[in-house]
């Protein structure tokens, strides 16, 4: 066969492989709208259901009474947890060991909590229902505090035996939930103790919300005649879904089907399981019809999977010269009224023991303490790998601190204690082993860019005439270098639920040289359709554009542990690189016998065979699939698929370095980020367009939580921040212009060198914005405050610093 | 998020409008864009029973500037104001303040007559129709009355609209001099901070007309007319900024709430009014 592309450099374009800025495919239906959400979906006789929620934080429920509620037209059907106590329903496990009410039993622990659940023919006769239903709360003390928590003689959760262990050993109280360390206490108590210098802070990383676009939901449809149930919900891991589902109901997993169509962003907010969704099922099964269940956008806030809530106090020591001796942490972590936290098994405070950082400290100590308080529960990884963000913000905070204790440049204090690119793989003192990093690399290219010593030089100028009264605008110079934890992760110490955390691919070449590919992963804007068409197309010499990349329905999908904590593209897409190379295998033998050469004669050149030393000899890929079927070939079975569960050796370790350059009228407490450069090392790139997209993203979500997203809590555990009024969403208008950058240090144990990077600019994001607030105060004695850094909280420490006099 | 049932009228004439409030009393309420009255309704923090839309009643969505006064439908979006170049010739500030409301999305929808009417302290036309000396159209079963801006708000949500009447028009002294409409706001979509609304007359180098105006400061717009006194007469010298500053805080109210504890927002009132103080200069 005449081959129509002889050139080498038009058949590695053709095929739109790996590094290729390839648009993304998926965008033609979103930017029509015409995509394919959960709401989307309407099925025959639909039913709509939705929650009855406790207006108190924490309440005894003494009486309720559905009668009225009964009466309302339309309405079907009210569950409370008296009807789901018969079917072992009303309560149901937590990913993290714990387990949650499905519907209140007997008391509320949180504002929103779902107390009933009204069934009926549309929405609006369902909120009518929840007029009606009467509840009788007899309200408790509400402790918001996890500090007070602990001391208090009020037991949140009378369902537990205050004696007894949890699912993390033992409890120190009965408000407690566990107690969880890494590192060597002693030895870094005593380093810290014998110090040159030691610089100390405590920091509350305030709680937040992932706030994805489309809010949590799902349709659940009890086929009662085939025994099956069909689930459609916003998952970010419906296998593990369907086998808590199964779990949990007792219906055979092969009865069950989870899909997961479109999601509108995810963000961690979509990993946990839900009540909205043990209730639709069994509403469905009830009542024979399809259920569906959609969060509005104030019962997403309010009661699905906040973020964070971490109150840190810190311990650094140093020599005077500024190399650092020793790290102690200690968390006490305000999980709300039941532990979801959405993590591996093994690390109830995730891995938050990655908060040494990029720095090679000798010897470091963590302590978690996680406590139960009035709060919503959830503590998902917000575009994050588990509790990194708030890892990265006390070290890179913990940094400053010291600079300052040391009077130090926090730039070149970081740099003097950065691994070093011959110390890779590193074995950091709480127990990771980084893969590779070249930090010194891209710390210098970072500062360089923007000139360090300019803008340094900029701001004593400003701060000299702030003083002598010529402005009342002071600048602040944002310091971030971050070192990611992501892609969880190797089985033998990663599991959900003892789901080990290992991914998949299955792949299936078609007759005439396109392809299927099926994934465990699910996209939630991350470009998935795209990008691991690249990097079968690389991999097995089949266009991207022939490629169908498919996800998120477990009838057809093999077993995956789905998307978050940047787990995509270091597990799922090592499995497709994986599953291509098996692909190739088989393709290799067949092209040895259409060319009547030995198997190791030919080789793989872009998207075909050639026989080695006779170039002109070849067979593309296109030719290889049709004979895969159409030729019998001996010893070789039809077809050509392969699938491929790949378990990852080690986690991958993304880095990067970020500077931000703020102004700040002290006046207002305005910030104006006059710069924002992002250098990200996610090893080998696949898209340099999607990854830019994803800085883009990741950096607006730290910008948000940096300077301004919150859950806040009124003293009496009333949310106040419960719309989009007060809970901050920052729009095109708010955000600045970033600049984007990369080094290349591949990870040296991944099929293709990947690493992942869509939340290493939220990770490094939000130290940076932070950083650059608290610089600016720096000058005036400012050693630290807490974030969200808004217009008062800015202002306030303006005041506080005597500079409105 | 989802309202209550409601019965929805779309009389054809203000007649039907009053036929309709006559006969349903404080249960029905006139809708005109909507974008403060739904969400209320949706939060079911309002009870309407009887939602009144004026979208097909005739004669109130235009703009019209005459030589001396400005005559404003009840139906005239803020994106009608953003665009309307025959009024920003006459009344700038308009423009500038109604580009400073909301989002685009909103401002297509979200009208002059509802903004004013709601009595929603964080709306910004009431306290900019203070400054500007505003009057409003209010017709009801007694026929038309007229009740000044200034005196139109008692409290966050009660003004002088009796129920059965409704706000038609909102009409203007033609502005003259130098303006400004400054706003501090955490993003865009949010409520003021703290807004000023300044227009002032110069006369060589000395201010002869001041009228400032405060948004979300209290339970209503504040028209500080001290603040105002404090600056006619001056050069606009330092100790008159002052004096307008401490006049204007001793008239505002603020309380506490998510954008910040009432010494903050005194602080901002101050800074955002002398700052629209001088620009209001700078133009005058």
């Amino acid at each position: 066969m005449k081959d129509e592309l002889d050139n080498r450099e038009e058949r590695v374009a053709n095929l739109k492989g790996m590094g290729c800025s390839r648009k993304r495919v998926e965008d033609a239906r979103f930017t029509q709208g015409k995509g394919n959400y959960v709401d989307d979906i309407k099925l025959d006789g639909m039913l709509f259901g939705d929650f009855v929620r406790s207006p108190y934080a924490h309440a005894r429920i003494k009486s309720i009474n559905t009668e009225a509620a009964l009466q309302v037209p339309g309405v079907l059907a009210v569950l409370t947890a008296a009807d789901l106590a018969p079917l072992g329903l009303h309560w149901m496990p937590t990913l993290a060991g714990d387990k949650q009410m499905v519907l209140a039993d007997g008391k509320v622990l949180f504002q929103g909590q779902e107390v009933a659940f009204v069934v009926a023919e549309d929405r609006y006769a369902a909120a009518d229902g929840i007029e009606a239903v009467e509840v009788e709360y007899e309200e408790l003390p509400v402790i918001v505090n996890p500090f007070e928590s602990l001391k208090s003689d009020v037991v949140l959760r009378e369902d537990l035996d205050p004696k007894a262990p949890g699912a993390h050993g033992p409890r120190k109280h009965h408000n407690h939930i566990f107690t969880w360390e890494a590192g060597d206490k002693e030895t870094t108590q005593e380093v810290i103790s014998n110090a040159e210098v030691v610089a100390e802070e405590s920091m509350y990383y305030h709680r937040t919300h992932p706030c994805p676009l489309e809010t949590c939901g799902c349709v659940a449809s009890m086929d009662k005649v085939n025994g099956k149930l069909t689930l459609w919900g916003t998952f970010q891991a419906p296998h593990a879904i369907r086998t808590v589902v199964s779990l949990i109901s007792g219906i055979e997993e092969h009865n069950i089907r989870v899909i997961s169509p479109d999601i509108g962003g995810g963000f961690g907010n979509k990993v946990g399981a839900y009540p909205g969704y043990v209730c639709s099922v069994v509403a469905s099964i009830v009542t024979g019809k399809p259920v569906k269940w959609i969060e509005d956008r104030m019962d997403n806030l309010m009661t699905t999977a906040f973020a964070r809530d971490y109150h840190m106090t810190g311990k650094i020591s140093a020599t005077k010269e500024g190399k650092i001796t020793g790290l102690h942490c200690q968390v006490v972590a305000d999980h709300g009224g039941f532990d979801a936290c959405a993590d591996p098994t093994k690390f109830p405070a995730g891995f938050m023991n990655i908060c040494t950082g990029s720095y090679d400290i000798p010897t470091a100590y963590l302590e978690v303490d996680g406590v139960y308080t009035n709060k919503a529960p959830g503590g998902v990884s917000y575009r994050c790998s588990f509790r990194v963000t708030e890892a990265v913000y006390f070290i890179e905070r913990m940094i400053e601190v010291l600079a300052i204790k040391l009077n130090m440049d926090a730039a070149e204090l970081r740099r003097i204690n950065f691994i070093k690119k011959e110390q890779f793989p590193y074995k950091a003192a709480l127990g990771w082993e980084y893969d590779s990093g070249d930090y010194h690399t891209a710390w210098d290219k970072a500062l360089k860019t923007v000139d360090y010593e300019g803008l340094r030089k900029e701001q004593a100028e400003r701060v000299e005439a702030f003083k002598r009264g010529e402005t009342r605008k002071i600048m602040g110079i944002g310091l971030s270098f971050f070192t990611e934890i992501v892609g969880a992760g190797p089985v033998k110490n990663c599991d959900i639920l003892g789901l080990g955390m290992f991914d998949s691919c299955e792949i299936r070449i078609h007759p005439t040289g396109s392809a299927i590919a099926r994934l465990g992963t699910i996209s939630q804007g991350q470009g998935h359709a795209t990008t691991f068409a690249q990097i079968l197309a690389s991999e097995i010499g089949l266009p991207a554009d022939s490629i169908t990349i498919e996800e998120g329905d477990t009838d057809t999908a093999p077993y995956g542990l789905g998307t978050y904590g940047s787990r995509s593209t270091p597990v799922a897409g090592a499995a497709t690189a994986m599953a291509g190379r098996k692909i190739r295998a088989k393709a290799q033998m067949i092209a040895a016998y259409l060319l009547e050469v030995h198997d190791n004669d030919v080789e793989f050149d872009v998207d075909r065979f050639v026989v080695k030393g006779a170039p002109e000899r070849f067979k593309t890929m296109k030719e290889i699939a049709f004979a895969a079927y159409n030729q019998a070939i001996p010893g070789l079975e039809p077809g050509l698929e392969a699938v491929s569960y790949y378990d990852p050796p080690n986690m991958t370790y993304p880095f990067g370095a970020y500077v931000c350059v703020m102004d700040i009228d002290v006046d207002t407490g305005v910030p104006e980020i006059r710069r924002f450069y992002a250098l990200d090392d996610c090893g080998t790139r696949i898209n340099p367009m999607i990854i830019e997209g994803q800085v883009h993203g990741g950096l607006t979500e730290a910008l948000a939580v940096a300077l301004g997203q919150e859950i806040a809590y009124d003293d009496m555990g009333n949310v106040k921040t419960g719309t989009l009024m007060d809970f901050f969403l920052p729009t095109a208008w708010e955000v600045p212009n970033y600049e984007t950058d990369f080094t290349v240090t591949p990870s040296p144990h991944h099929p293709i060198g990947a690493k992942g990077v869509g939340e290493s600019p939220h990770v490094g994001g939000v130290p940076c914005f932070s950083n650059a607030v608290q610089d600016a105060f720096r000058p005036f004695g400012n050693t630290h405050t807490n974030m969200p850094h808004d217009h008062w909280r800015i202002w306030r420490t303006a005041n506080e610093l005597g500079l409105h006099s | 998020m989802i309202p209550a049932a409601f019965e929805y009228h779309r009389p054809k004439d203000m007649a039907g409008v009053l036929a309709v409030l006559e006969e349903h009393g404080d249960d029905a309420r006139v809708m005109a864009g909507g974008h403060s009255l739904i969400p209320m309704m949706k939060l079911r923090m309002a009870d309407v029973p009887h939602l009144i839309d004026l979208q097909d009643v005739g004669g109130l969505s235009d703009i019209d500037v005459q030589s001396d006064t400005i005559r404003i439908g009840a139906l005239v979006t803020q994106h009608d104001i953003i665009t309307n170049d025959a009024l920003t010739a006459v009344a700038p500030i308009l423009r500038e303040a109604a580009l400073q409301i909301a989002d685009p999305q909103v401002r297509y929808m979200g009208t002059v007559g509802g903004n004013v009417a709601n009595g929603d302290p964080g709306n910004d036309m009431p306290g900019l129709m203070q400054c500007l000396d505003a009057s409003f159209t209010l017709v009801g079963p007694n026929g038309e009355r007229t009740v000044a801006a200034r005196e139109f708000y008692e409290a966050a949500y009660m003004t002088a609209r009796e129920d059965d009447e409704v706000l038609t028009a909102v009409v203007i002294p033609v502005p003259s001099g130098g303006y400004a409409y400054e706003k501090q706001k955490r993003k865009i979509g949010d409520y003021a901070t703290a807004a000023a609304a300044v227009q002032l007359i110069k006369q060589g180098d000395t201010c002869v007309h001041a009228a400032i105006a405060m948004t979300n400061l209290s339970d209503t717009p504040i028209f500080s007319e001290d603040a105002g006194a404090a600056l006619i007469g001056t050069s606009l010298d330092d100790a008159a900024l002052k004096a307008a500053v401490a006049a204007m805080l001793n008239d505002i109210d603020p309380t506490e709430d998510n954008r910040g504890p009432i010494a903050f927002k005194k602080h901002v009132a101050g800074v955002i009014l002398r700052r629209a103080i001088e620009r209001a200069w700078s133009r005058a």
